[in-house]
Parts: C-alpha cells; structure tokens; sequence
C-alpha cells in the first residue's frame, strides 16, 4: 500500500531530524577532540605551567621556547582596551536607539549597526593598515603605528555591533509598565531611562558586554593586520604586541607538521576555545537570569 | 428522533495537567446519532474532555490521561494511531483556523494527507463538502481566493467542511459559534442538525440556550466531574441535582 | 525642577554623541570604500587572471573561489541546520539533552574563526585527508556558519502559528506532514533570509580557510573541489601585507568588491524580512 511507503520515508526522514539535531553537539565536541588530539602533544616538551606562564614565545628556536605568556597579556590588554572603549560606547548607543532616537531615525541607525556587524573583518583590517595605523604614528609620534591601541580600536569596532544589538534586546525587554510607573510618579525620561530601566536590563546589557568580549577574543585578522608583531610582554598600549589569534593565523603556515611548534599552536588553540566556552556559557547564564525577570 | 448504540465509551476518564486535576475519572456513553451537548462553567473540564476524544491532548506535553475511550469496538490508545483516529473523529475549533491556503486547497487539506491524489475525486469531495456545510453557494465561485478572505461565519462553516472532507463518523464541536454573528450562528446549528444523522456530534458551549436548542441529550460538567446527564429537556426543565439547576438558571456562570 | 531638564538634555546629548561616535565611522568606510575603489573596477579588473605577481590583472580566481566556496558550504549547512533546526522546534521536548543542542550551538557560534581553521586542518585536511581543498575549507566555513542557520530558521518556524499546527494534525496529518506541508512553507523566507545571510558571512571570512583551501596564486581556475581555490578575503589579505608595490586603487578595488558581495547579501536578506513581515 501507498500508506506504508510514506510511513517508511516519514519515519527515515524523522531520523535525520533527530541526527541534524545532535549535529551541532557533535561537531562541537568534535572541535574539541581534534584540538586536544594535536594540542596536547605538547606536554611533550614543555611543562603545562610553563607553557601557560612562560614569557618566551621563541618557537623556532632550538630548543623551542614556548611560553604563550607575552601572548595572553597581548591578548588580554587589546582586549581591555577593547573593552573600555566599546562597552560605555555601545550601552550608551544602544540606550539612545531603543529610548530616545525618533522612529524613522531608529530604522537607519540600526541599519547602520548592521552594516557594520557585516563588514569582514579583512576589510576593516585593511583600512586599519592604510588609514589608522600611520595616523596613529604621526598623530601620536610612534615609531610604528602597528599598536596594541591599534588594535584596541578595531576590536572595539568590532564588537560595539553585539554589544549594541544585545543590550538593546535587553532595554526592549523591560516591560513598560516599568517605565509608565516611573513617569506617572512624575520622574522624567531621563530620570527613568537612569533608575528603572537600567535596573531592568541589567543581566542583559552585562550579557551583551561580554558576548561583546567573546567576539573581540576570538577575532583574527583585523588584530593581526595591525598590532604589528612583537611576541613580547607589551609594557605600554602604545606598542607592538601579538594575540594569541595573530599567533595561530600567522606561524602555522610556517610550523611543520609534528614539530613542537605545530603542537604548540593546537594548545593556543585550546586556550582559546576554552575561554570562550567559559564566556559564551557565563553570557548565556546571564541571558537566562534576564529572560526571567 | 432517538439515538442508537453506543459509539463511544468513555470509561473513568482523568486527566490532570502538573498538579491540577482537569478531569476526576469520567465515565459516558456517547451514542449513534445524537448529538450531546456539554455545558459548564470554564475550567469544569469540558475541552479536555473533547480534546481526549481525538487525541488531541496528546499534543500538550504536560497533560497525563488515565483511562480508557472506545470507538466502536477499539480502544482508541492501543487500536488505532491518532492520525486514523482523527480521520473518524473530525475537530471544530472555537475561533475559525482556516489554514494559510486556497479554499479549496483548505477543504482538500485532510484527504490530501491521507494520500488522495485523483482531482476529480477531491473536486468532488471539495463540493459535497461545502454543500453539507451549508457556504457552497456563497463561495463555489472563488475556491481559488485564500480562505482569510472569507467573513468570520464563512470561515467557520469552511473548518466544518474541511472536517466534512474526510468523513469522519464523530464531529467534535468545541465553542463553535462563540465569535460568530446570529446568522452564522443558526446556520452552524442547522448544519449540526443535519449531520446527526449521519454521525455522531459532541458540542462543547458556554451558550446554555445553544445546548437547549441544538442538543438531544445534555451533561453538565462541574469542576471536573460530570454532574449530570439527561436529555436536554430534562436537564433544563427537571435537573435532578441543585447544582445543575443552579448553572442553569443562571445564578453561577 | 529645570535642574531636571537640564540634565535630561545633556544626558540625552551625551548618548547621542555615542551613537553618532558608532555610526560616522560606519558610514565613512563603506563611502571611503567605494569612493577610492570604483576606479579600479573594470570588465578585465572583475574577469581576468592576475599578472605580474598580482600587482595587475585582475581578480577573477579570488571571485571564482569565494563562489565555490559559498556554494558548497551552504549546500552542507542549510540541510543541516534547517533540520536541526525542525528538530528543535516541533521535535524536541524540554529536556537535558535539548539544553545541551541549544549549549552547543551558542558555543559553536563563540568560536573564534581562527580555531576554526585549525580544526578544519586537523579533520577535514589532514585526518580525512581531503588535503587543502575546496571541500575542506567549505565543510569548515559550513560548520561554522550552522549557528546562524539554526538560528533563523527556528524563529522563523518559531513565527508560525501554533493554531495551525493544531489544525493541521486534527486533521489527520502526522506531524511531520504538518511540517512538510503547513509549517515549512510559511516558514520559507524566514529561512532564506536566514540562509543570504549566512553567505554574506562565509564570503568574508579569512581565518578558517587560510590553512584549509586558500592558495596564495594558482595559475589555473580549480575545476574540482580537491582544488584549493583563491578567495577574496584571502587575497585582500595577501595584497594588503604580503606583496608590495601593488596600486592602492586595486586593493580598494578588491576590498570594494568583497564588501560590495557582503553588503549586497545583507541588503536582500533585509528585503525579503520586510516583505515576509508585512505580508503577515
């Protein structure tokens, strides 16, 4: 009969379902699998206390010193920079989209968020070479305008899109009865946006900030193009330094296959997609917390 | 005008969603032909009850069913998938759903899906439907338009051929005309009128004058429990039990 | 009381100050862009193989790769992600293994692009073999374009009506027949913007595919998808810091290009949102 082909092809078909569903735990945990398989050969020759805490990064050299030291804190201070431009500036922005800006001006302004999450990340590096790196080193007298500040500045780029549209999820949120309370007890708009509304979206906005900040980690190109390429622990924001990211993109071409260094590279990747586990996990806690308010 | 053999046998039927019991182990015989109406006030049960019929309440995850409903001679949990059931046991819904297609792609919607491919089999079907649904001479001349553009009663009567389409030998009316207009509204009851005799029907109301016109025999359900079950006019004139008489007359609602 | 407004002006000042610090910049790039790459566009710039290290000649093997590539990472994602996708909407119920899928997928959205492409080396290069490729790099650009997918295409099945839903089954249909019939259709152009947008992502990214495809000049077009490929990303990179002496009009040219595709991409996926939302 008909009826049982269908049922046959209905049932096939409902399989697959439930397989692309577990995909997405599979892949990840293959992601996983495949850097620990490479990246812990590196134990091999080095200590794991000196490869986190080492402050040589000379991979080439023989022997091989791997200290991913210089790398985390050229990391961590782009990062930081990163950070304290982008999170006052996106909130701020975001505030000004959900509450203040007229409707149609709304549209455009969010139009242009999206634009900018949209522009690759090649291309902002890329102007980041031919436009804000010699300006920095004139404007700021620099030997070399390839900075951690550099950096800093295109990253903060970067993530002011999540940021913004995050944190503007958040301010949505807050019910309105929130907000006509406070104005019927006679508080300004302001007043309100202040007490109330923050109040509401905090969870959110503090997701968004560090949804902002998993993005800005993970981010590759942009940040090497233009934090020039210094693996030493940076001493100013003013200088060359080099991530953790620019450190895999840039030497694998170069690392062997099986050399410590290429195990080495795998382990930074560990690191990476650790951090940004712990991030994403966090950030999505914070979402939950939000969400139930 | 008297109904015949059971149908359906509901046999200590509970339902209970989480902690809340919707329904404390009914037990009803529902008869050939007839049509019973169910009144109550809201939350006595009455959906749930119509939803158990086809299967329906399966779709609420937290809903748990204990006891046992036949349909004929099978036991509708064990004998029968719930897509063969709902083919017999066809659903109206209180708001009219027509879904997001041509009329006739509407009506045809359900054979469709019991894999019927012949054209002229589903014109055919497409226009008996709608005649015993009493809209065929109001729309036969747009089956192509998309069903939303219909008035609120057309769209009801179009759900009842929808339903009609597969033939269903129980029709399950929950609220039916509570959004219609009067008009609409006389011609759905004459529609029901009609089709008792050829089926079964079950009519969930909130309209105790809709029950008292339409219905052959009446329950009235209470917080769960069926309170009473009689012939309509018994249940209007004579109830036997204070509280029937008492939702009846109107002192609660 | 005018302290009040006083403040509330300045407050409101200073956040539009912010905004306006977000969005100038925005603006003036994509201006800059196409202001100092039109020039460089031409019919031999767009269809011609580079000469002279890259330095004239056009950019067509970079074009002809980020389309291949694009090809054959949707053709991976989209059937899984819009399953995986059906599966959490109308399949899944509220339980541990649901809420570790929807974990996976937010993590799998985290991770950096650059972690990506070393685990597109480690699996699909070196392990399964397939060497730096085609496949290899889209499988990678595929796998890490699945969140995006998943995403919009579940509010997509999300936005349509349970009601229907009901309908649909009291009529006897199983619920995959709602899906494939009542729910999937309505869904359509959820899913397609969904799927635009992914593109506009995969052709702009650089990491994952530096160590999985990209060629940094290959002579001849790849014809078959154990090739490795030019792409476009790949190239402006190449152009911008590897080879010297090239015209500043053609690196705009090809950032022009590249961002022209993104943009392109992101502007009909934002058409047919608003089309598919007013039709509702």
């Amino acid at each position: 009969m008909k009826s049982s082909f269908r049922k046959a092809g209905e049932f096939a078909i409902e399989k697959l379902i439930l397989l692309s569903g577990i995909a997405s735990i599979v892949f990840v945990a293959l992601i996983f699998i495949f850097l620990l398989q490479e990246g812990v050969a590196v134990l091999k020759h080095t200590s794991l206390g000196a490869f986190l805490g080492g402050k040589f990064w000379y991979p080439i050299s023989n022997p091989a010193r791997l200290g991913i030291l210089p790398l985390i804190l050229g990391s961590l201070l782009v990062t930081a920079g990163a950070i304290v431009i982008a999170v006052p500036l996106g909130i701020a922005a975001a505030f000004y989209i959900a509450e203040v800006a007229p409707r149609k001006l709304r549209a455009v302004l969010k139009s242009c968020v999206e634009v900018l999450a949209a522009i690759p990340s090649v291309v902002l590096g890329f102007l980041g070479i031919a436009l804000l790196v010699p300006f920095l080193k004139r404007f700021l007298g620099l030997p070399t305008g390839l900075t951690a500040f550099a950096g800093s500045l295109m990253l903060a780029f970067m993530a002011l899109p999540t940021i913004i549209t995050i944190s503007e999820d958040a301010i949505n949120a807050v019910p309105r009865e929130y907000k006509e309370g406070a104005i019927a007890l006679g508080a300004t708009h302001w007043q309100t946006l202040v007490r109330v509304i923050i109040h509401g979206a905090l969870p959110g906005i503090i997701a968004a900030s560090m949804l902002g900040i998993g993005r800005v980690i993970g981010e590759t190109m942009a940040v090497m193009m233009v934090t020039g390429n210094a693996a030493v622990i940076p001493e100013t924001l003013f200088a060359p330094v080099r991530t953790l990211t620019a450190t895999i993109a840039a030497e694998m071409g170069e690392a062997a296959k099986g050399t410590p260094h290429y195990f080495a590279l795998f382990a930074i990747g560990i690191v990476l997609f650790v951090i940004s586990f712990a991030i994403n996990l966090t950030a999505d806690l914070f979402l939950h917390r939000g969400k139930k308010r | 005008m008297t109904a015949g053999r059971p149908k359906i046998s509901v046999q200590d039927l509970a339902v209970s969603y989480g902690r809340v019991q919707a329904l404390k182990g009914l037990s009803i015989d529902i008869l050939e032909n007839e049509i019973l109406t169910i009144i109550g006030p809201s939350n006595s049960g009455k959906t749930s009850f119509l939803r158990c019929l086809n299967r329906m309440i399966d779709l609420d995850l937290q809903a748990r069913v204990n006891g046992s409903i036949r349909l004929g001679e099978t036991d509708i949990r064990r004998g029968l998938t719930p897509e063969d059931l709902r083919k017999r046991v066809g659903m109206i819904f209180a708001l009219p759903i027509p879904l997001p297609l041509s009329i006739r792609d509407n009506i045809t919607y359900g054979p469709r899906m019991s894999g019927l491919r012949d054209k002229a089999g589903l014109e055919r079907i497409v226009e008996e439907s709608l005649r015993a649904a009493y809209v065929w001479d109001e729309i036969k001349d747009r089956l192509e338009q998309p069903a939303l553009k219909l008035s609120g009663g057309q769209q009801q009567r179009l759900c009842i051929a929808r339903t009609l389409a597969l033939d269903p030998e129980v029709i399950l009316f929950d609220e039916p005309t509570s959004g219609l207009d009067p008009i609409s509204t006389a011609k759905v009851e004459e529609a029901m009128r009609e089709l008792r005799k050829t089926r079964t029907i079950v009519l969930v109301t909130n309209n105790t004058k809709q029950a008292a016109r339409v219905g052959i025999r009446t329950a009235f359900f209470l917080m769960g429990e069926m309170v009473e079950l009689g012939p309509t006019e018994d249940i209007f004139t004579a109830p036997r039990d204070q509280r029937t008489e008492d939702y009846v007359v109107g002192r609660f609602g | 009381m005018r302290n009040e407004g006083l403040k509330e002006k300045m407050g409101f000042g200073v956040l539009f100050l912010a905004t306006l610090v977000v969005v100038v910049p925005v603006l003036s790039i994509v201006v800059l862009i196409l202001v100092k790459g039109w020039g460089a566009l031409s019919w031999k710039f767009l269809f011609t193989m580079p000469l002279d290290g890259m330095r004239a000649g056009g950019i067509f093997p970079a074009i002809v790769g980020t389309f291949y590539l694009v090809l054959v990472s949707i053709a991976f994602s989209l059937p899984i992600g819009v399953m995986a996708a059906i599966y959490l909407s109308e399949y899944a119920r509220d339980n541990a293994l649901t809420r570790t899928i929807n974990l996976a997928i937010i993590n799998l959205a985290g991770v950096s692009s650059v972690v990506y492409g070393l685990f597109g080396l480690s699996l699909f290069v070196v392990f399964l073999k397939f060497g730096v490729s085609i496949v290899a790099g889209a499988l990678t650009l595929g796998i890490m374009t699945l969140p995006v997918i998943i995403t919009s295409t579940r509010e997509a099945l999300r936005a349509v009506p349970q009601s229907y839903r009901e309908v649909s089954r009291s009529l006897g249909a199983s619920r995959w027949q709602t899906v494939r019939h009542t729910v999937l259709p309505r869904a359509l152009p959820g899913i397609l913007t969904g799927a635009i947008l992914s593109v506009g992502r995969v052709a702009g990214e650089t990491a994952p595919i530096l160590f999985t495809v990209a060629a940094f000049y290959l002579p001849k077009l790849p014809t078959s998808l154990s090739d490795q490929a030019m792409a476009l990303p790949y190239h402006l990179y190449v152009i911008t810091t590897q080879i010297p002496g090239i015209p500043e009009g053609y690196r705009y040219g090809t950032a022009l290009v590249l961002i022209g595709l993104v943009l392109v991409m992101n502007i009909a996926a934002s058409v047919l949102r608003s089309k598919y939302r007013k039709k509702r």
